[in-house]
């Protein structure tokens, strides 16, 4: 078990770096306590993976300090950080039985074999690979594969921290789920803390308890599942979670009001100052708008159905025709009537937000 | 992996390389056949021999004398081929500019004519005009290739190991760029050891590469003529008269057409033989 | 470790470089100062040998017979082993796998043992010493070499892209020359490669199939060797030439020779 601190954190994989597009990751700091389940969350491109791997020593960062349990690990390699990591496709020693794939970094460190013995059964248990310790690794099928890597993470007993770069990426879609909850079960079971890397946000939401989302080299929100969705803290993270996301429109502000294409719009914020910033949006789910008598004018452009829900796509804006339209989604449960051509929605204040140059005010 | 669907026009497709392929194999192993069992004593006149020239050519001194230098000859060649061309693919860089240098100029003395290569070397060794004889004199070793059967012996080898192992080399630097990062990281995370990464992880993946190349280098320095050929041309004496400078001297130089067809195909059958031993022990393990 | 992983290769290919430039190093010398002492680089440098080389007709025909031999024989090979390599990628049929090894043999067969029969035989077809009899003599091994390496590459193209490219209307010879030969582009280099490495640098047969007329410059150059006594000066130019034409091949392969290998077969 670790506390892992990230302090000043940044990297750069250019020798010297000029200016922001260099940075891979943008400087963070931040605490993860013991014990958790995280999830890195984000596009491809965003630094997660490098993020990764400078936690468990694969990469040493440009500036800052990674510290477990307030220890200075920024330059300790992989094999003092008593991390385990599992890749993105099966990395299994193909020419050793599964029994001895899982004993490998304990005989590494030079265990006794009786010890090995006994861990190496417990873990084997654990993952549900007992039956199969005597096989050969490489006759497994790409999941049993996948849990020989975990396993041999889980093996050490002295391991901080377990890493997941995508792990789920070359498992058949029917098996990704029974994966994603006997994870779910061992952290449960093990305690230890879990970093999972993923693109995937059903991945993410449901097997951490909290979220860091990543974007562009930084670490935009963290939060758990729910604080992610009902608060975003930036336009990206609305973007990003949720199917569809969350619907971004450009406001201004006067005299204390939200406006949108001259419509009053009430928000969470108590807007006593001006907001500063250079581009004001205001961002609303699709879950919390709805249609109503009156609120904003739109025009009915689309219907799709998705089951038990209708998304239905407006168009609103265009007092003059050079003027810009902009499309807001909404959805609409499968019994509610959605009306066709001209319509008036209403966002619910109490999700709907302001962002400045993507950011949430205060 | 592609489906294959049973099509019988697949022949229209092979017709032509079956056709180019026999016209120069069938018909001269035809010929080859038809002499290594008929004796001719000149004027066209065949009469049958049996499996006389085999018997010959099995149990005379000099077939066994040249076979046992070839087979000296290949063993040696490939103890040091492989495992020096395996260290250096190992030792290579993995990205950079300096790979495609180091590529391009590993490959120089593979596209080399082989009278080229061993007029090089005859060149070369020479203890006089040579860079190579000379400076091997000058450290104290009395070395004349053209006189003694040991220092002849050790420039083919030296040549060889000159011109081939850069094919070993190549064959086995794709093999190891093949193998992703993550397997070297995990490595990494589990604590092993230098020997242990290439025990466990850098040689099992060469295997299909360093199959395919034992077997070429074996094929090749079995069947080698040219090279040896310029440069001791089988001397001094016969000390470096390899199965194919044998079986040329016999078949173009005596034209005894018998003895050379018998020899011929035994001297096939002994590569295919090998090869094919070689093969299967090398994939047992493959099982797809 | 690390100074090993930089002196290995570099030790290496010195020892790679040093014949050459040997050879290089007498070709701008004149046989007499070859002969008469040792120097490290020509103390009288000349290009008299390159000269001799260039405008003596019996010297750069060698070059020019070898390259056109060569050629053919690379056109030749690919191009009968693309439909056949198709075929034993993509169909079953009677006899494939038979056929497919006893291909693969005839990569076994020592040279020796063809030269003769070669001999016999190209006479017969009166082909003797014409270009035409070296480039298909030479079919015997670069054909099975040039199906073994398309094989291999074709092998990874999935057979949707047939079937898409038969769907859209696609008649078989323009899927093959459209399609399918631009995806496999750096497989037919790969066999391209090999056969002309593989043709340039046999010798044996190219010499007992030519005499005159398609004489490889392999042959002018054991020629001189023997008859005309050692000139050594001449031998070195002419030596240093032939290394030419392989350079720029690989020059220009340089990008497919890491991964080419690994694509195909390997």
């Amino acid at each position: 078990m670790a506390k892992i601190t990230l302090d000043q954190l940044a990297h750069s994989y250019v020798p010297e770096p000029k200016d922001d597009a260099d940075w891979a990751l943008k400087t963070m700091s931040v605490d993860w306590s013991d014990g958790g389940a995280y999830a890195l969350l984000g596009p491809s491109g965003c630094g997660k993976s490098t993020l990764l791997n400078i936690i468990s020593g694969l990469l040493t960062p440009s500036q800052g300090k990674v510290l477990f349990d307030d220890r200075d690990v920024t330059t300790a390699p992989p094999e003092e950080r008593n991390i385990a990591q599992v890749f993105q496709f099966p990395v299994v020693y193909d020419t050793m039985t599964v029994y001895d794939n899982l004993a490998f970094p304990l005989r590494n460190r030079g265990m006794p074999a009786g010890e090995v013995d006994s861990r190496v059964r417990e873990i084997a248990g654990m993952i549900q690979l007992e039956d199969m310790l005597d096989r050969r690794a490489a006759g497994l099928t790409a999941d049993g594969k996948q849990k020989i890597s975990l396993g041999r993470g889980l093996v050490r007993p002295d391991v901080n921290v377990i890493m997941f770069d995508e792990p789920l990426t070359v498992i058949d879609p029917h098996l990704k789920w029974q994966l994603r909850s006997q994870l779910k079960a061992l952290h449960q079971q093990i305690g230890a803390t879990m970093i999972y890397v993923t693109h995937d946000q059903t991945e993410a939401l449901t097997f951490a308890d909290q979220v860091v989302v990543m974007h562009d080299g930084q670490m935009v929100q963290v939060g758990t599942p729910v604080e992610l969705f009902e608060r975003p803290q930036h336009t990206f993270v609305g973007h990003f979670i949720g199917s569809p996301g969350m619907n971004v429109l450009p406001c201004k502000v006067e005299s204390g009001t939200a406006l949108f294409e001259g419509h009053p719009v009430p928000t969470i914020h108590s807007l006593h100052a001006h907001p500063g910033g250079e581009r004001l949006e205001l961002g609303v789910r699709p879950e919390f708008v709805r249609f109503a008598e009156d609120g904003i004018p739109v025009r009915v452009t689309k219907v799709a159905d998705a089951g038990r829900y209708r998304i239905v796509e407006t168009s609103a804006g265009g007092g003059d025709e050079s003027a810009a339209r902009h499309t807001i989604r909404l959805l609409v449960p499968e019994d509610d009537t959605v009306p066709s051509g001209g319509a008036h929605l209403r966002f619910d204040p109490a999700h709907t937000q302001i962002y400045a140059d993507g950011w949430m005010i205060e | 992996m592609a489906r294959k669907t049973t099509d019988q026009k697949g022949w229209l497709f092979v017709a032509p390389v079956v056709a180019l392929v026999m016209f120069n194999a069938a018909i001269p192993l035809m010929t080859v056949v038809n002499y290594s069992v008929q004796e001719t004593f000149g004027d066209n006149v065949f009469f049958w021999h049996g499996i006389g020239w085999f018997q010959d050519v099995l149990q005379s001194e000099r077939f066994q004398a040249a076979l046992g230098r070839q087979l000296l000859f290949t063993g040696i060649i490939l103890a040091i081929e492989v495992p020096l061309g395996v260290a250096i693919a190992l030792a290579m860089p993995r990205k950079g500019i300096w790979v495609s240098v180091c590529l391009v100029l590993m490959a120089l003395p593979l596209l080399i004519p082989w009278n080229v290569v061993g007029a090089i070397w005859n060149i070369y060794a020479l203890p006089d005009i040579g860079l190579f004889g000379r400076v091997i004199n000058e450290l104290g070793f009395d070395y004349n290739f053209t006189q003694s059967p040991f220092a002849a012996w050790f420039t083919l080898i030296v040549m060889d190991v000159w011109h081939w192992t850069s094919l070993v080399v190549l064959l086995a630097y794709a093999g190891l760029s093949s193998i992703p990062d993550a397997y070297y990281q995990a490595a990494r995370i589990d604590g092993a050891k230098r020997w242990a990464v290439f025990r466990y992880i850098q040689l099992p993946k060469m295997r299909r590469v360093l199959t395919i190349a034992i077997l070429l280098r074996f094929m090749d320095s079995f069947m080698i003529y040219t090279e040896p050929f310029v440069l001791t041309g089988g001397g001094p004496g016969n000390s470096t008269t390899f199965l194919s400078i044998d079986l040329v001297k016999i078949a173009l130089g005596q034209f005894d057409l018998g003895p050379a067809a018998a020899m011929s195909l035994i001297y096939f059958l002994i590569i295919l033989a090998f090869s094919w031993v070689f093969y299967t022990v090398m994939t047992r393990h493959e099982g797809n | 470790m690390k100074a090993i992983r930089i002196l290995a290769p570099t030790l290496y290919i010195i020892f790679l470089l040093l014949p050459i430039y040997w050879l290089l190093n007498m070709s701008f010398k004149t046989t007499n100062e070859i002969l008469g002492g040792f120097s490290l680089w020509p103390r009288e440098f000349t290009l008299a040998n390159y000269a001799v080389i260039f405008t003596d007709a019996t010297w750069y025909t060698g070059y020019l017979n070898s390259i056109t031999y060569v050629a053919l024989n690379t056109v030749i090979s690919v191009a009968v082993a693309l439909p056949a390599a198709y075929a034993f990628s993509r169909f079953r049929f009677l006899g494939d796998k038979h056929l497919f090894f006893w291909l693969l043999t005839n990569r076994m067969a020592p040279a020796a043992v063809f030269a003769l029969p070669f001999f016999q035989l190209y006479s017969a077809v009166g082909l003797f010493d014409t270009h035409i009899a070296v480039a298909l003599a030479h079919c015997l091994f670069n054909i099975p070499l040039a199906v073994w390496i398309l094989e291999g590459f074709m092998s990874g193209i999935p057979r949707e892209l047939d079937e898409t490219a038969y769907v859209d209307g696609y008649s078989f010879p323009r899927f093959f020359t459209r399609i399918f030969m631009p995806t496999i582009a750096s497989g037919i280099g790969v066999a391209a490669f090999f056969c002309f490495m593989f043709s340039w640098v046999e010798l044996l047969l190219a010499k007992t199939l030519t005499s005159v007329e398609a004489k490889p410059i392999a042959a002018t150059m054991t020629r001189t060797a023997s008859t005309s006594g050692y000139e050594l000066g001449l031998l070195a130019a002419a030596g240093a030439l032939t290394i030419i034409p392989g350079a720029v091949v690989i020059w220009f392969v340089r990008n497919y020779i890491a991964k080419g290998f690994a694509l195909g077969r390997v």
